[in-house]
């Protein structure tokens, strides 16, 4: 054996490979802490129910974001009705029936490029397609579909990665019992890749959730709770922007942030639960 | 002369230009055990997905010569696929149970047919899970993930799921080879069990396997079937020396 001159010994490398390791994912946790921590520190002080329950004051200098939160709920459920069927639709055909010709390659590029337009674009498309050429207006219908764009190609190509982990073996243990394709694929296919497309549809919802930029040009500014889909609203992120940019309030900017990353927390560990109560289920551990 | 089921003819398949079975012509007898012996990459894996058109779904493959189900070419246009898969079941190498309940797994076939009876699923699940030496240990967690099954017990699971939409042949690949020892005793007792209302075609590569569990043995090399007949006659008294070669294992 020839022994080369070592700097180190593995067992040393180990070692210190095991400090950086574990130091950079506890920075990584840290980092995330001080931000949420900060965001809270300086907004649950804001909570009160009238703060949460009530309707702004002037344009949000005082008062409460009640007509915010059910915007953001709004535009958000507009934006995921639209966005799963047809991300998860055309993830299904992408992974089972499509194949691997040059029109797919395509489209899953367009997919991926889709999926890193900066969102301001996205908002000026609404502006231009929704607003003006469908004439849908500045409302919760033209800011929900906005974010349904943005929101699809995150969630096709989650569940397409997903529906393509699925195991060879389950689709031929289906097929050789005289299932049909599409039987195969509703019966085991995704009910097996659901842990998958959830995610995808949670990292849509938080895409579409959080987006300012998107809904800026497309679902106005009102301050009133919206009653229709046609009617403007203002949804979290956008009431944060103008309170912080316009100077309102930077006190009730807080507030409103921390009401929105309570949101998402809460939806996010909630999934993530019912996630793994079903993998647990579906696989026995 | 035997009850034939199964009856190919001057079989020629092709993956691409790569010829893989050349020339096959071999009768199954019914409700008796017929092995598939022979090195890997000879081609016994290929002709058992043949019989139940599993290389359907490979683009590349093609099939010449004609296979004979109960008098009808099973590669007829007329012929429902779907249809032949519930006539022809297959169990696989690898155990592969659904990420589902057990009742679900052996009810998948059954509710794929269309049987949506609740009481008539639960007597089949339970009269299949009998019948595959499966239900003393599972009776209790019926509505329990397959996956927590060990590996024997999923393979039995899949036989269960596989009887369940009753065939008339179970074609079996290597149905052990994944399996510790005493599994692979249950499922051979099984086959035995089963040989009486069931055609079965198993490969193995298991010589042993073979001599115990079936009375025909059809040997494959390269693509040809070099040999059939009689289990017996052909361990005893093979005709061919190729044949004597790889069973006494100097070769394979």
């Amino acid at each position: 054996m020839i022994s080369m001159p070592r700097i180190i010994s593995p067992h040393h490398a180990q070692k210190i490979m095991n400090v950086v390791l574990w130091g950079v994912g506890f920075l990584a946790i840290v980092i995330l802490i001080i931000i949420i921590g900060y965001i809270l520190y300086n907004g649950l002080p804001q909570f009160s129910l009238e703060f949460i329950f009530g309707n702004p004051v002037g344009s949000g200098e005082s008062g409460g974001i009640w007509p915010m939160i059910v915007s953001t709920f709004y535009v958000t459920f507009i934006a995921l009705i639209v966005a799963t069927p047809l991300g998860v639709l055309a993830a299904i055909w992408l992974a089972e029936y499509a194949g691997e010709s040059n029109l797919v390659k395509a489209i899953r590029f367009a997919a991926e490029t889709l999926a890193s337009i900066p969102s301001i674009v996205f908002g000026l498309f609404g502006l231009t397609f929704f607003v003006v050429f469908l004439q849908m207006g500045f409302s919760v219908l033209s800011g929900g579909l906005t974010l349904a764009l943005m929101a699809i190609p995150t969630i096709l190509r989650t569940a397409e990665v997903s529906i393509e982990a699925v195991p060879q073996s389950y689709k031929e243990g289906s097929l050789a019992l005289g299932a049909s394709k599409w039987q195969t694929i509703y019966r085991v296919v995704i009910p097996a890749a659901i842990p998958g497309i959830t995610t995808g549809i949670i990292l849509g919802m938080a895409r579409a959730i959080e987006e300012t930029a998107a809904i800026l040009y497309t679902v106005g500014a009102a301050l009133a709770i919206p009653m229709s889909i046609w009617d403007p609203a203002r949804p979290l992120p956008l009431h944060l922007y103008i309170l912080a940019t316009e100077g309102v309030s930077l006190p009730n900017a807080y507030g409103t942030a921390a009401v929105l990353v309570l949101i998402i927390l809460i939806i996010t560990i909630s999934t993530n639960y019912l996630v793994e109560k079903y993998t647990k289920k579906m696989m026995g551990r | 002369m035997e009850n034939i089921i199964i009856e190919v003819k001057e079989l020629n398949t092709y993956f691409d230009e790569s010829h893989i079975l050349k020339d096959v012509y071999l009768d199954i007898p019914r409700n008796a055990v017929t092995s598939l012996i022979g090195p890997s990459g000879c081609g016994k894996s290929t002709f058992l997905r043949t019989l139940n058109r599993m290389n359907d779904v490979i683009p590349t493959f093609k099939k010449e010569g004609t296979i004979f189900l109960d008098g009808k070419e099973i590669y007829d246009p007329d012929v429902d696929v779907v249809d032949l898969r519930k006539r022809v079941g297959m169990v696989f190498q690898k155990p592969n149970p659904f990420p589902k309940s057990i009742f679900e797994n052996v009810a998948y076939g059954l509710r794929v047919h269309g049987n949506n009876d609740k009481n008539d699923l639960e007597r089949r699940v339970e009269a299949s899970l009998k019948e595959a030496a499966l239900w003393d240990e599972v009776k209790d967690k019926l509505d329990d993930s397959a996956m927590g099954l060990s590996g024997g017990q999923q393979q039995r699971l899949c036989i269960a799921r596989t009887i369940a939409v009753e065939p008339e042949v179970i074609l079996m690949d290597e149905p052990c080879s994944a399996l510790d020892p005493i599994s692979t005793t249950k499922i051979e007792d099984l086959i035995h069990k089963l040989k009486n209302e069931f055609t079965i075609i198993i490969v193995t590569h298991n010589m042993q396997q073979a001599t115990r569990v079936s009375k025909y043995t059809a040997f494959f090399l390269h693509g040809e079937i070099v040999e059939k007949g009689l289990t017996d006659k052909i361990f005893i008294e093979p005709e061919d020396k190729r044949t004597e070669d790889y069973i006494t294992g100097r070769f394979g």
